[in-house]
């Protein structure tokens, strides 16, 4: 906000309605109570007290579609819920949005072949904004699927009604600082090596 | 009382009502006529030397090689059975098995569901367990008193546990495969 800077008394911030909003948006998501298999058993390990979803805005779990503006897609889609799934993600109020939960609503997983029963992944349903992968994802990897909802909303222009001008890139990527014998690939491969060798039988 | 006198008191009783029995098996099992399986159920069920009050499981099982090339090694015909898993509370630990044969379709047409006695007026655990097989396997159970699908959605086409059963391809535009 250069210019205006510094003319204000402390506790004043100068920024434009679009900030403001977006960041009021991203500090509340309030996910919709909605759970389908045993990846919701993960989700209410997110929301309970270790890992404790409510300190990015997003614990207030409703239990309407009208009153959530993110669907937290939990668990196996068959295609009796499919239906039902469409009609609550049509109920909730636009600005939404969907993180497709587990391995299951990303595309199917263990019933990919001979689920005769399973939606293929949620995206055969309803739009969605983030994959979290995992069977089931740790909470951890949820609470990195919010963050990316959270930068998503960051870029959106209200000017779009709701809907982001462009994929946001990803500020946060989650990645884990390897130990130093596995820091590069061609380290890696030397590890392995090194790792074989020392496996082998004493002759 | 063993399997074997079971199986040979209802021999005595329903003569050739009994199509054929495996008392070896891990579970004996005695074979009946679907047309008198009522009768039996309710002898099993009253005969106060036999007293089999609860009925555990009802399971349906399709019998189909569905490759041509290893039909001939299956060791069977293609057939439905239908498998009652009898026990008591008068004789604890007393169980039985009771299976009953089907054609795969009614008169070998195909489409028409093989038809059977109902046994939920004699154990009201049949009830459900009827109608899953109705929804998974596809037997119709004459005398159930509401033969509806279960677990599948109510317009569904095809009893998936069917061996010979195909995928659909798209349900309510949701692509399927």
């Amino acid at each position: 906000m250069g210019m205006l800077e510094g003319h204000f008394e402390d506790g004043f911030v100068a920024t434009n309605l679009e900030w403001a909003i977006n960041w009021a948006r991203e500090s509340s998501l309030w996910p919709m109570t909605f759970g389908l298999a045993c990846c919701a058993i993960e989700m209410m390990a997110t929301g309970a007290s270790r890992y404790d979803i409510d300190r990015f805005g997003a614990g207030a779990f409703r239990a309407t579609p009208r009153q959530a503006d993110l669907m937290i897609v939990a668990g196996t889609v068959n295609l009796k819920m499919a239906d039902r799934v469409r009609r609550l993600y049509n109920q909730m109020p636009d600005p939404k949005f969907v993180i497709a939960m587990g391995a299951c609503t990303c595309g199917g997983g263990p019933y990919y072949k001979y689920g005769y029963n399973v939606a293929k992944g949620v995206d055969l349903v309803v739009p969605v904004d983030v994959y979290v992968p995992g069977c089931p994802p740790r909470p951890e990897a949820l609470l990195e699927g919010l963050m990316r909802i959270q930068d998503k909303v960051r870029k959106m222009k209200e000017y779009h009604k709701g809907r982001p001008v462009d994929l946001p890139i990803p500020t946060r990527t989650g990645s884990v600082l390897l130990p130093d014998e596995l820091a590069t690939p061609e380290k890696a491969l030397e590890f392995v090596k090194e790792t074989k060798e020392r496996a082998k039988a004493a002759k | 009382m063993t399997a074997t006198d079971i199986a040979a008191l209802l021999e005595q009783q329903f003569g050739p009502a009994v199509t054929g029995k495996n008392l070896t098996a891990l579970d004996p099992f005695v074979t009946v006529d679907p047309a008198r399986l009522v009768e039996v159920g309710t002898f099993l069920r009253d005969d106060p030397r036999l007293r089999f009050e609860m009925l555990n499981d009802v399971s349906g099982v399709d019998y189909l090689e569905p490759d041509p090339k290893k039909a001939p090694k299956a060791g069977f015909d293609p057939h439905l059975e239908v498998v009652y898993h009898l026990s008591s509370f008068t004789f604890p630990g007393r169980r039985f098995t009771l299976k009953v044969m089907l054609p795969r379709w009614k008169g070998d047409r195909p489409g028409e569901l093989p038809e059977m006695p109902s046994v939920a007026g004699i154990w009201r655990t049949a009830d459900w367990h009827e109608r899953e097989v109705y929804d998974l396997v596809g037997v119709f159970f004459i005398g159930h008193p509401d033969l509806r699908r279960i677990l599948l959605a109510e317009d569904w086409i095809g009893h998936p546990l069917r061996k010979d059963y195909e995928y659909p391809l798209e349900y309510h535009g949701i692509r399927c495969r």
